[in-house]
């Protein structure tokens, strides 16, 4: 008896702990609140079977429960039933597949205004470019990164020269204008993460990966490492900061381009020179 | 010994030409059974103790000696964990508790959990005990073999632990072992560490395929006389396909420690790109990183079924004999079995929708992925309904195979959140996924092995579990592990990332600190409850109750040796014959409410049993 009544208390408690929570996602500050909903609607389906499933059982319990003079019933099988139940599953599934694959086709298809924003991750930190006026990153390379050159940019290629180099771990996002999140990685693999945002993806050493979002709402982000790369992972923290186009654009005035700091570069290092001579 | 063997063996031909000739009659008709194939072989028998009881050929010492090592390296595993614990729960409490320190427990434990202790296990433990038993077969078809493999198990884990005393310690890579992290410093035993853990698994994969052939062979070729195909008790089609799967999925494991291996010592690039380390760029070039995760997945996602598809097949074989019913569908079962298992492999890159594979690819493992749920569904239908209008022995046995209904269902469930590729994007790498697969491949197939740990004891040990402390252990661990996981779920959904040494003070997870220290708590209590089971054995294995011949009033054979625990050779003189399934529980009109699988027709001649 003390055990249908057992399972039945656990059952309704995690439906009264989902229910009263304090623990939840947090608001949702992209376009990506389709993922959300499609949470919440495995929530109902999924959630309704669990219940299901299990009051099903504890109500066995409940009355079958061992008496010796009762006999089993002796059915091996019941084709009509798991016919039923079958479909219905399936059903169920296509229910839910459906739409995880509608957003799906929305997260790898990049808009066409979407700005393109260059993340670089190391061991452990992050380094952000934006294209500059020509709208076009410069080609890199990871054997041309050194101190001068971060990122490793071309210097033959004329698109890299205009580019917007951040100077700082946090980057400023336009509000609701869509940015494709371009990865790199020049050591092991990271994952820029903002848990506002929804969306992930890992860098990858090699090769350039991507992902893209629309940020609607203004303030300011923490972003996590949500791929482990080594014993620095759990402090690989930056930032983002969502600004209105007004405040977004004073901003990017204020950045240094490639070929600002390259020349920055030659005079620091002219004066070297000269000091040298003297 | 082996002079009086010789004799049954011809005894035994005779008897089977006999009945051939002679059925001519009615009731011999239906009794008749087709003759053995191949007459009865010896067996090398062990003198020594060491014979006996080290190097022993005879599979149920050997399931017992992979059951035993597995505990024990399960143990460590859980002492690992109860470390994570208290750095989580309880931050700078332990002074000796370094991020390196801590990456290193984590990789461990996921490692040790998944294959040392679960895979050894179920395959190696139940399968080596329970499969020449339920197949009737006098032991596995290549016993030297199978006392080779639980000794290159044995090495394999000697390696593993070995690296916690090498220089720079055990890998912290994470159990994935993703390159280039894995091979880099900056990475916990990137040297020695990463080095041994290859070998050691190397070496548990060349010792499980001498052990997964035997397993193979034995049911297909030496199943006794009448034990067709679909009258095995789903407990040896769990087993069967799952060493299938592992037979085809471990070898992706081992190239893919190889080559990292070659990457780590000789410096070839399977894995490792143009890297940059310390202003430094590496000597490496045009390697893939990704290729090591579906080689790695490859393995893993079968590797989760290797745990769970034995697990099915016990508890389908618990549920039915303290239901008193016969499992529900059984057809449907077996299907579900192998068509679960085909499946696996074309799902594994669902480990991988944020991982920056073409992102086309999560199109169609969605669709694989949640396909999988039809059978997987279809199973748990089955066993509610194999409690339906059974006759439910609400024993400590029965209690676990409750447990296992509620969390596999539970585990499943958010399965389908986690494989439903865009709602993936948000919770991948944090705690939601860590709650899932805990609950559905750690808690779950503990529940199956802790049922079948109280179900078989009195056949191993010829005495009863003692009940009382059964109730304690299994309240005291189901509850306990349903509070560890199930809030863990919500912490997932905040985005608290996995693999994090220490969350600070990030503005949206202070709030998880309270359900952190509850957490460890619970995980606590839950750890120091599984004691609770050793002193139960190690009490019960000297005063427990004794168990006598087929105490759960079972139909399948291993229940039906002449001795209990059965001897080497398990049969006596004679093999069993078998007439019918394992599954004739309460038919109509028969005395008692079960028939076992060794019962001629002609002795319940009065039943209303359906043909098996």
């Amino acid at each position: 008896m003390h055990v249908g009544i057992i399972f039945f208390l656990v059952i309704l408690g995690s439906v009264l702990f989902h229910i009263f929570t304090p623990w939840y996602w947090t608001d949702v500050a992209s376009n990506w609140g389709g993922m959300d909903d499609t949470i919440t609607l495995t929530f109902w389906i999924g959630g309704g079977v669990f219940i299901a499933v299990c009051l099903f059982m504890v109500y066995c319990v409940f009355k079958f429960s061992y008496k010796k003079e009762r006999k089993a019933e002796y059915k091996p099988e019941d084709k009509k039933l798991e016919k039923i139940l079958t479909w219905a599953t399936t059903l169920g599934v296509a229910a839910l597949l459906a739409p995880g694959l509608i957003i799906w086709n929305q997260y790898v298809n990049v808009p066409k205004n979407a700005i393109e924003i260059d993340v670089m991750a190391w061991q452990w930190g992050w380094q952000y470019r934006l294209p500059g006026e020509d709208g076009k990153l410069g080609t890199t390379k990871v054997v041309n990164i050194n101190d001068d050159n971060p990122f490793g940019i071309n210097l033959d290629d004329p698109f890299g020269n205009d580019d917007v180099m951040i100077q700082s771990d946090v980057i400023n996002l336009e509000n609701n204008r869509p940015v494709k999140i371009l990865l790199r990685s020049v050591d092991v693999l990271h994952n820029w993460y903002v848990p506002q945002f929804r969306a992930k993806m890992d860098a990858v050493p090699g090769i350039v990966t991507y992902y893209w979002f629309e940020p609607n709402k203004t303030g300011e982000f923490e972003v996590l490492c949500a791929e482990y790369c080594g014993v620095g992972h759990y402090a690989m923290r930056g930032g983002v900061e969502v600004q209105d186009k007004k405040d977004y654009d004073n901003w990017l005035q204020e950045q240094e381009t490639f070929s600002d700091l390259i020349a920055k570069q030659k005079i620091l290092e002219n004066e070297k020179t000269k000091l040298a001579k003297k | 010994m082996s002079e009086d063997f010789n004799d049954n063996k011809t005894i035994q031909a005779q008897s089977s030409e006999a009945i051939s000739g002679g059925g001519s009659g009615i009731g011999a008709d239906a009794d008749y059974v087709r003759p053995a194939e191949v007459a009865d072989q010896d067996l090398y028998h062990g003198h020594s103790f060491i014979t006996k009881w080290i190097f022993c050929q005879d599979a149920k010492v050997i399931g017992v000696q992979y059951f035993l090592l597995a505990t024990f390296t399960g143990i460590i595993g859980l002492i690992l964990s109860w470390l994570m614990r208290l750095q989580l729960g309880f931050p700078g409490l332990a002074p000796f508790m370094t991020a390196e320190h801590y990456y290193q427990f984590v990789t461990m434990h996921g490692m040790i959990m998944v294959v040392y202790f679960l895979t050894a296990l179920f395959l190696g433990g139940f399968g080596n005990y329970l499969i020449p038993l339920m197949v009737g077969a006098r032991d596995m078809v290549f016993p030297y073999l199978n006392m080779v493999s639980f000794w290159s198990f044995f090495v394999a884990v000697a390696v593993l632990l070995a690296s916690f005393f090498v220089p720079g310690g055990p890998t912290g890579s994470g159990w994935t072992l993703y390159p280039p992290q894995a091979i880099l410093e900056g990475t916990p035993g990137s040297g020695w560490g990463i080095m041994l853990m290859c070998i050691s698994l190397i070496l548990f994969v060349a010792g499980f395929t001498m052990g997964g052939l035997n397993y193979l062979i034995t049911v297909l070729q030496a199943r006794t006389r009448g034990m067709t195909l679909m009258r095995m008790p789903l407990t040896v089609w769990g087993i069967f396909t799952a060493t299938v799967l592992a037979m085809l999925a471990f070898p992706a494991l081992l190239v893919g420690a190889l080559m990292m291996s070659l990457d780590n010592v000789l410096g070839t690039s399977f894995f490792m790109p143009t890297i940059l380390k310390a202003g430094e760029v590496l000597e490496y070039g045009g390697g893939s990183p990704i290729l090591f995760q579906h080689l790695f997945w490859f393995f893993g996602h079968p590797e989760v079924y290797i745990v769970a598809l034995p697990a099915f097949g016990i508890i389908s074989d618990l549920i039915s004999v303290h239901a008193r019913k016969n499992i529900f569908g059984y057809r449907m079962m077996v299907w579900a079995i192998v068509g679960i298992g085909a499946l696996s492999f074309f799902v594994w890159a669902h480990h991988m929708y944020v991982s920056g594979m073409n992102p086309w690819f999560g199109f169609f493992f969605a669709t694989t992925t949640l396909i999988i749920a039809v059978p997987t569904a279809m199973k748990v239908y089955n066993w509610i309904l194999t409690l339906w209008r059974g006759n439910i022995r609400l024993n400590t046995v029965m209690l676990w195979c409750l447990g296992f209904i509620v969390t596999f269902v539970n585990g499943g469930i958010t399965g389908i959140f986690l494989g439903n590729v865009s709602v993936d994007v948000p919770l991948s790498d944090t705690y939601f996924v860590i709650a899932h697969f805990h609950m559905v491949m750690g808690i779950a197939p503990l529940m199956v092995i802790m049922g079948a740990v109280y179900h078989w004891f009195p056949l191993v040990a010829g005495r009863f579990l003692d009940e009382k402390l059964g109730k304690w252990h299994f309240w005291l661990t189901f509850l306990g592990a349903y509070s560890i996981y199930f809030p863990m779920h919500y912490l997932g959904f905040i985005g608290v990332p996995r693999r994090y040494f220490e969350m600070y003070d990030s503005p949206y997870v202070t709030s998880a600190v309270g359900m952190n220290e509850f957490i460890s708590l619970a995980a606590f209590i839950v750890g120091a409850a599984q004691f609770i089971l050793i002193y139960n054995i190690i009490k019960t294995l000297k005063t427990g109750k004794p168990a006598g011949h087929n105490p759960w009033q079972a139909c399948s054979l291993e229940w039906l040796t002449p001795t209990v625990p059965p001897e080497h050779g398990n049969w006596g003189d004679r093999l069993p014959t078998v007439h019918r399934w394992a599954y004739d529980y309460s038919v109509p009109g028969a005395k008692e409410d079960f028939i076992t699988q060794t019962t001629p027709p002609s002795e319940v001649a009065n039943t209303e049993v359906e043909k098996t």
